[in-house]
């Protein structure tokens, strides 16, 4: 386990009081806290660094353009990057994805084309395909998960046969914990021709990520789940499908010739970057990646695995409790229903004991109908998460169900 | 438990939630509306038999936390048989009540626990707008992300 006496003091919003009990924050799928380096790295970034990058001809512009390009860096390391020139900043897993279906997609995808996704996909590696698909005229192929969480490897192969054009999948369910066999199903994908497209939302804060070793096509990740601001994150790609590709926003530093008619792109990643990026954004997520680092990520998977492990043999010996997701191969997700209780009154149950969980459908409404219900309360895991807070879970919803009077379904 | 729960989750809604009344549609009914709420993707359709300017039945269907399942449940017991525009009345002075204004007549005011949980005032507006979207025979669904005062 983590040193968390150690890590707390790091967190300042760890010392709120919420409704005057300790902050206890179980909803780490949906953000993180922010530790003070990456809050001072943007104070110090701005009180010492700030211009425009890649335009200034004076010294100041030079060291922002350095600090920004210093973050790719470590985002190109972090997840072993094909090439620093793979790396395109963006606001995130979403908008990485939208990238991907707007320039990648839209250049390659015709009618009649499959694009294959699966059932625990969050949303935004849904619907950014269903808007490609219904303007191509192509299909949208949806693999079904099995009873206890993870792809259906037998549907997965099925719906190969079509020689789907994209495959896209989360490497870790935000829904269900689920760690999904990554590797596999991009050499599997691409054995069928199609190109890969890895959602890394889940995956990136919580476990040591190669993409090289796991060849994905296209990786997408978000900063904020990770440490790092909200608005930061990256695609991560081969740097010869970018080259290939046309340019997603049309702007300034995009390019690298504009005439009246027509203008010429700049290099990859640029070609990706139109208008002044968030600089501040990057050097967040700069300063929590070597957070991270100095913890070791595998260090990290294990503290969340294992209070997560114990959530779910605590929550377990409460009757009427169901934990979903798979046994095995899961992160430091907890899914769960109590009885009767709606997830929505327990959270608001909860929250009263400074615990915060959520409740709803996760942005997972075709999984949230698989397994048959509504919403789920979900309590999720980082490093500054101790058995404390599992204690302080587990109590809060014992007193629910007092005050519900819960009738086990 | 503190005492601010114990005033959400009032006995007379915990009662409701348990055993919702009025639940499903009536044979004869003549008007609906479906209510929902994007945020926990819960829904709830109302279901009225509209006569002469009077509710001479309502029942309701669908899945929701106990505040609006138990809001939809007492508030078909208080419209039940009676004019529209008393309907509409008790409609506004149940939206004052969350608004801060004082309490709902009757057992409509065992929700006036919801003020102190901004977050929850949706869930227990819910039935009240598709009833409200039902007596002007509207087709859309309501939602409560579309309805300014929600």
């Amino acid at each position: 386990m983590l040193d968390t006496a150690r890590i707390r003091p790091d967190f300042p919003i760890l010392t709120k009081k919420e409704n005057g009990s300790r902050l206890v924050y179980l909803d780490n799928a949906a953000t993180s806290q922010k530790p003070r380096k990456v809050i001072d790295a943007i104070v110090h970034y701005y009180s010492l660094h700030n211009a425009n990058v890649h335009r200034g001809a004076y010294a100041l512009a030079v060291e922002a353009t350095d600090a920004y390009e210093a973050a790719r860096t470590a985002v190109a390391r972090f997840v072993n990057a094909w090439a620093r020139e793979g790396v395109v900043f963006t606001r995130g897993t979403t908008e990485s994805i939208n990238l991907v279906a707007a320039s990648w997609g839209r250049a390659n995808v015709g009618r009649g084309d499959t694009v294959v996704v699966t059932a625990m996909d969050h949303h935004s590696n849904i619907v950014p395909w269903q808007i490609l698909c219904q303007e191509k005229g192509a299909t949208l192929r949806m693999v079904e998960i099995t009873e206890d969480g993870r792809i259906d490897l037998s549907d997965f192969g099925q719906a190969l046969e079509a020689k789907p054009k994209i495959v896209a999948f989360p490497y870790v369910s935000n829904s269900l914990g689920t760690v999904n066999p990554a590797a596999q199903l991009n050499r599997l994908a691409h054995a069928a021709g199609a190109v890969t497209v890895v959602d890394g939302a889940q995956s990136s804060p919580h476990l040591r990520v190669d993409v090289q070793a796991i060849d994905s096509d296209f990786y997408a990740l978000s900063g904020h789940k990770m440490l790092a601001p909200m608005g930061s994150g990256a695609l991560i790609a081969k740097p010869a499908l970018l080259e290939a590709m046309p340019p997603y926003h049309g702007g300034g530093e995009m390019i690298e010739r504009v005439w009246d008619d027509h203008s010429t792109w700049n290099k990859i990643p640029h070609k990706f970057e139109g208008g002044t990026p968030n600089v501040e954004a990057a050097v967040g997520l700069g300063a929590a990646i070597a957070y991270l680092e100095q913890l070791g990520l595998d260090n990290v998977s294990a503290h969340e695995q294992e209070l997560a492990r114990l959530t779910i043999e605590r929550l377990s010996q409460i009757e009427g409790v169901t934990v979903y997701g798979p046994r095995e191969h899961r992160a430091g997700v907890v899914p769960f229903t109590y009885g009767d209780i709606h997830p929505h009154d327990l959270a608001t149950i909860l929250d009263k004991d400074g615990v915060c969980i959520r409740a709803g459908h996760h942005c997972t409404q075709p999984l949230m109908r698989r397994l048959g219900v509504a919403a789920t309360a979900r309590a999720s895991f980082y490093i500054y998460n101790d058995v404390d807070d599992v204690d302080a879970l587990v109590m809060a919803v014992r007193k629910a169900g007092e005050l519900f009077g819960v009738l086990a379904s | 438990m503190t005492s601010d729960l114990r005033e959400l989750y009032q006995s007379v809604i915990l009662d409701h939630n348990k055993r919702p009344r009025n639940q499903g549609a009536p044979r004869d009914a003549n008007r609906h509306a479906e209510g929902h709420n994007p945020l926990c993707g819960d829904r709830l359709s109302v279901h009225v038999t509209l006569a002469d300017g009077l509710i001479k039945d309502v029942g309701f269907e669908g899945q929701g936390c106990a505040i609006s399942k138990a809001s939809a449940s007492l508030m078909t017991d208080a419209v039940k048989g009676k004019p529209v525009k008393d309907a509409e009345t008790m409609f506004e002075a149940f939206r004052d009540m969350l608004a801060g204004g004082a309490n709902a007549p009757g057992k409509l005011a065992a929700f006036s626990g919801v003020r102190a949980f901004p977050s929850r005032i949706k869930c227990a507006n819910l039935a009240w707008h598709a009833l409200h979207a039902a007596l002007q025979n509207r087709a859309e669904p309501v939602t409560t992300e579309s309805a300014k005062d929600f």
